[in-house]
């Protein structure tokens, strides 16, 4: 059996090394399945990342590596003066995926665009509800139904998008998954054929990669798309290799059974920072972890009791305890990633015998107060019970009695929007467009109060600053007022800042210019292969 | 015998209303609002939850939820999943080889060992030989089988490096399943090498969940084959002059595997409980791992689908090893 | 109610009717057994283990050293007589681990065996005994529970529950449920027709009085021996659940448990693995050559006459 197993083994050593002489494949060992194809109708990172990351693209994308918009399918935007339109200038000579289940005779024109957001919105189109319990999860998510008021066509390659009120985030909001642009003709095909429901199990796009073939739990293959508009991928074969476990991903990575692998065991870190086949790359996540009070409730409407309690919070020995290190103390609102991020910032310090007085000279003693504890892992917060613990012992320090509460993971959403709810919150939140927006008026702004806005806190001054924000499409202003909203959030402290994460990324040595997505996401095209 | 038949199917019908009364109710008894869960910390407006309730069918009385939901049943439809939207009879399907592929081969492993390993136990009855075979198939049956693959993989695929560590074929091979079995698929493709990558991934998982069925089997044949060399026939083939060879491989041996036949398609509930860990811990892509993520997803319609279609598989493997004992036992008149 | 008089006089039952013969019968053929009494053995130092890991344990089990993490055991480089062991991820000595584990592992077995046959053997003597429609919605009820595999049923019912060791008790012990009543109920079933019962009942015994203490005692060694071979799966069952995650949850050093956490450092520290794997099947190992002497002692089929 010995012999056999190393002769087989051999043999396929052989044939990879015959099969890399002339085609380039990179291997993948991704964490689990997609949900499906169909990018609009998921959140999960995953699912992206096997969908709108590779086999699609948008009117506008992020820049590999960063949070800024550049052009993709449209080359160029007008706004109008009242920020109210918006039109898109459409690449020309586009061409679709050319696949075993599809052969597209037209080039990508205004149609796909007006086909890819108007079955979003439009509640009776044909492919508004084409899988059972279709929902379309980040365009309802960013209220874009209320937004946008229509998108025409203005000819094939013109565009244009009319809101219903100024939003400044509009263009990175078109640069998120959900904006992924489908083939109309494949669609309309797949209708006349009754099978709709094939749009979210064999896509098309006009992205750098296109499917070709999807087994459930085991593996993903993509081939370079030969004629993609922005030229074709330097690899020839991009494969996704399922595989759930971190500990496994790794072995196979040392293996060299896969080029690049997400979300190391933190236990492995160490080893592979000197692994010798294995480059370790890292970035804070776009993220943020914090313990919001209820600014509602006394005393936490006190911003002298939210400080002093922020100064008797021992951050760094969070990081240890709960991150292992792969997390960075948190300061503003928003990750360092961000544009408009105030690096000079400065946080409260840790300070126990200060926060003690405070408390004393604002009358008070013997507080006793409830840390709510988040039931899951995220990666902002990797164990929220041991973090509530670590609370429960800083805050004894300065005479503050904690109790810590725990619910299901539904039941702590709905109830920790309650506006008399008893008891601070531990949370975060993710990036979803890579715009301050996206953190600040959503978590903080008053709209989200009951809502998302899980201090409950609605501060006018604040207020005033993020809604000029909203409706100023300078950047180099927005930038400016968004330093300003940090700074009063900073002094009125709604929230104890905790961590971003820091996000690792092992690829084996040969693997050339991966980048880490800032929202999280693998992309490989631009990557090339030793 | 088909008036048996008949008898059997006619017991199962109320066990299967019942198995689709309890996967409807566990799901319900589930804790948490699976459409709250689906938002996350996003959260959502109060018309968009009410929508996806009614969506859900949620809103409905439990009595009509259940009504509906064994309409559909009897009609061949499980519903959708909710997080893949895929029909779950479909994900099944495609799932079920991988996990019956890997039975199969682990049940092949449990026979073709156990059954030589028991009869040889029970003639050296007493003996070192019998000893030693009977302690190391207890222990094998003892063997809490997640960590007992956790070693297998440090040894066999860690130290020695002689198999892969998780999947079912090495990634350089590709062919679109035809049968959804792995070792057929891999011959049909009629690529260099497919076939060997095939087996060579099915070696460790085979002999994970095979050890438990292979000290059953193994004890089990022991025991029987005791019992029948007792009896007066075998005294009386074997006073006959019969050569030990006859006397134990055709007249005793085919009287103990009767009940050895009971016991190993009895095993086919413990083969799916092995299935689930089995198939975790080497990144399997069969019915067990999907059901256990979808227990922990909450994907309601899976958990309760999947529930169902075991339920309904033990049910016939049990009714067949039922009416195949009355077909091998001469002594059992019905 | 019921169960507990079911139980109570189940136990007494053959101390005061049985003379001291039948025990002393019972040790002589138990004791031929060596494997047998090996596992007594075994278990009996197992239990005094437990019994006494606050004084024996060398540290307490959810310290963390946080100097001493994933130190191997003594007797390889870099080992330290401080842990014999050796250490887990977070610097928590395996030793003591494994000791306080063996209390956790001892209680599920003792919770779920004493759950499932009390409640088992209630139901299985009334629907043998009263038959009719209690013995058929019972015995559909044990079918359908019979025909999801065991242990996706506990972790459909752990996933109800919410995980944790109580909840993973409840689970297993429900699983466990139908053997109890099947056995129960078949034993019952053949008794029920015997003269000495007919005579009983002729006698005036009412039910409950002819099941508990006429019919009980006679249907007990197949009882015990179920009771004996549910012992060790209740631990493996355990350990599993505490393995994907749904039983016992950290810090508690329960061995399932402590496996599942020990996964991710399958390749780096052998020791985290391996130790708590053993510690389970030597334990399982010697509750099953215990449950094969007592089988072979108590069933009469089986003895050497």
């Amino acid at each position: 059996m010995k012999k056999f197993a190393i002769a087989v083994a051999a043999s396929a050593l052989a044939l990879g090394v015959a099969a890399s002489a002339n085609a380039k494949t990179l291997v993948y060992c991704s964490e689990g399945s997609p949900e499906g194809f169909d990018p609009a109708l998921y959140t999960a990172g995953t699912t992206f990342d096997a969908s709108s990351r590779q086999i699609f693209n948008k009117l506008v994308e992020f820049e590999r590596g960063t949070t800024k918009v550049v052009p993709a399918l449209a080359t160029s935007w007008d706004v109008s003066d009242d920020g109210l339109e918006y039109t898109f200038h459409l690449r020309k000579g586009v061409k679709f995926h050319t696949t075993s289940f599809f052969t597209p005779t037209r080039d990508f024109n205004a149609e796909d665009v007006v086909f890819s957001f108007e079955r979003q919105r439009v509640k009776d189109h044909p492919y508004h509800s084409y899988v059972s319990g279709a929902s379309w999860e980040y365009f309802d998510g960013m209220s874009m139904p209320d937004l946008i008021k229509s998108v025409e066509k203005v000819d094939d390659y013109t565009v244009k998008f009319v809101l219903n009120r100024p939003e400044a985030p509009m263009i990175a909001n078109l640069a998120m998954d959900f904006a992924s642009i489908e083939s109309k003709e494949y669609a309309d095909k797949l209708a006349a054929d009754g099978k709709m429901d094939q749009l979210n199990q064999q896509p098309v796009g006009t992205g750098p990669f296109k499917f070709q073939a999807y087994q459930k739990d085991a593996v993903i293959r993509y081939q370079a798309h030969e004629s993609y508009w922005a030229g074709k991928a330097a690899i020839d074969t991009l494969i996704f290799a399922i595989t759930p476990d971190a500990s496994v991903r790794y072995q196979k990575l040392k293996a060299g059974e896969c080029h690049v692998m997400p979300y190391p065991n933190p236990a492995d870190i160490d080893a592979m920072k000197t692994d010798g086949d294995v480059n370790l790359l890292s970035q804070e996540g776009l993220n943020v972890g914090y313990l919001a009070y209820n600014t509602k409730v006394a005393p936490f409407d006190n911003v002298k009791v939210r400080k002093a309690l922020n100064m008797a919070i021992n951050k760094e020995a969070i990081l240890d305890a709960v991150f292992q290190g792969a997390g960075k103390v948190a300061t503003n609102p928003i990750p360092p990633t961000i544009w408009s991020y105030k690096a000079d910032l400065k946080d409260d310090p840790y300070d126990p015998e200060a926060a003690k007085k405070m408390l004393e000279a604002e009358g008070v003693k013997d507080l006793s107060m409830k840390i709510w504890a988040m039931p899951v892992q995220r990666p902002y917060n990797p164990n929220a019970k041991r973090m509530a613990e670590l609370m429960q012992a800083d805050f004894a320090k300065v005479g503050v009695n904690v109790e810590i509460v725990q619910f299901e993971w539904g039941e702590y959403l709905k109830r920790s929007k309650e506006l008399d709810r008893d008891g601070a919150v531990l949370l975060g939140w993710t990036g979803d467009n890579g715009d301050p927006d996206n953190f600040l008026a959503v978590l903080l702004g008053c709209d989200a109060v009951g809502g998302s806005n899980r201090a409950q806190w609605c501060y006018q001054p604040f207020e005033d600053v993020i809604q000029k924000a909203k409706i100023v499409s300078d950047t180099a202003e927005r930038t400016k007022l968004y330093e300003q909203a940090q700074v009063i959030f900073k002094e009125q402290a709604p929230w104890a800042t905790i961590a971003h994460s820091v996000v690792f990324k092992p690829v084996r040595k040969e693997v050339v210019d991966f980048k880490i997505d800032p929202f999280g996401g693998h992309i490989f095209y631009g990557v090339d292969l030793k | 015998m088909i008036k048996l038949l008949f008898r059997r199917v006619g017991l199962m019908i109320p066990t299967f209303i019942g198995a689709t009364l309890l996967s409807f109710l566990f799901i319900r008894m589930l804790p948490g609002d699976p459409v709250l869960l689906m938002a996350g910390e996003r959260g959502m407006t109060d018309e968009r939850y009410q929508r996806l309730l009614h969506e859900f069918g949620f809103d409905r009385p439990y009595w009509q939820q259940y009504l509906e939901y064994l309409w559909g049943v009897l009609q061949g439809d499980l519903g959708e999943s909710f997080r893949t939207k895929v029909p779950v009879l479909q994900e099944f399907l495609t799932l079920f080889p991988a996990t019956v592929e890997l039975s199969l081969c682990a049940m092949l492993l449990a026979t073709v060992i156990g059954i030589p390993a028991g009869v040889i136990a029970a003639i050296r009855r007493g003996r070192a030989l019998d000893h030693g075979t009977m302690g190391t198939a207890l222990v094998g049956y003892s063997m809490p089988i997640f960590w007992w693959a956790l070693m297998l993989i440090i040894v066999v695929s860690g130290q020695w490096g002689l198999t892969p560590v998780s999947g079912r074929i090495s990634l350089l091979y590709f062919f679109e399943p035809v049968t959804g079995f792995m070792l057929i698929d891999s011959l049909l493709s009629g690529q260099e090498g497919a076939f060997g990558s095939a087996v060579q991934h099915l070696i460790l998982p085979t002999i994970v969940l095979g050890t438990i069925p292979l000290a059953v089997v193994a004890r089990q044949t022991r025991s029987a084959m005791l019992e029948v060399l007792g009896e007066d026939y075998v005294r009386t083939a074997r006073a006959k002059g019969l050569s030990p060879f006859r006397v134990v491989g055709i007249h005793a041996l085919r009287n103990a595997l009767i009940p050895v036949t009971t016991t190993i398609g009895l095993q086919i509930g413990v083969l799916f409980g092995g299935a689930i860990l089995t198939e975790t811990i080497f990144a399997w892509p069969g019915i067990g791992k999907w059901m256990i993520e979808s227990v922990s997803a909450r994907d309601y319609s899976v958990v309760q689908g999947g529930l169902l279609l075991i339920a309904v598989i033990v049910m016939v493997v049990n009714l067949m090893v039922d009416l195949m004992y009355g077909l091998i036992n001469p002594k059992i008149r019905y | 109610m019921t169960d507990t008089t079911a139980v109570s006089t189940a136990n007494a039952a053959p101390n005061n009717q049985a003379p001291v013969g039948p025990w002393r019968e019972f040790w002589a053929y138990f004791s031929e057994n060596k494997g047998a009494v090996a596992g007594l053995g075994f278990f009996v130092v197992l239990v005094v283990v437990a019994l006494l890991a606050d004084f024996i344990a060398p540290h307490d089990p959810i310290e963390q050293y946080r100097e001493h993490f994933l130190v191997p055991p003594v007797w390889v480089d870099g080992g330290s007589w401080d842990f014999l062991l050796g250490t887990d991820a977070v610097g928590r000595d395996i030793l003591s681990r494994l000791m306080f584990g063996a209390r956790y592992s001892l209680f599920i077995g003792c919770i779920v065996v004493s759950g499932a046959a009390v409640v088992g053997i209630a139901i299985g003597l009334f629907a043998g005994y009263l038959g009719g429609w209690v013995d058929t919605v019972a015995m559909r009820v044990m079918d359908i529970l019979l025909s999801y595999p065991p242990l996706l049923l506990a972790l459909v019912f752990v996933a109800i529950l919410g995980p944790g060791l109580e909840n993973a008790i409840v689970a297993i012990a429900v699983i466990q449920l139908p053997h109890y009543v099947r056995l129960t109920r078949a034993s019952v079933m053949s008794e029920r027709n015997r003269d000495y019962v007919t005579s009983a009942r002729v006698a005036g015994a009412g039910t409950l009085r002819l099941v508990t203490v006429t019919i009980l005692p006679n249907c007990m060694a197949p009882i015990i021996v179920q009771a004996a071979l549910s012992f060790s799966t209740a631990i493996l069952d355990a350990a599993a659940l505490g393995f994907l995650g749904m039983g016992a949850q950290p810090p508690l050093p329960e061995w399932g448990t402590m496996l599942a956490e020990a996964r991710e450092f399958i390749l780096r520290a052998w020791w985290v693995v391996t130790f708590p794997g053993v510690a389970i099947l030597v334990t399982v190992l010697a509750i099953n050559l215990m449950g094969d002497g007592l089988r072979d002692a108590l069933d009469p089929k089986l003895k050497r006459s």
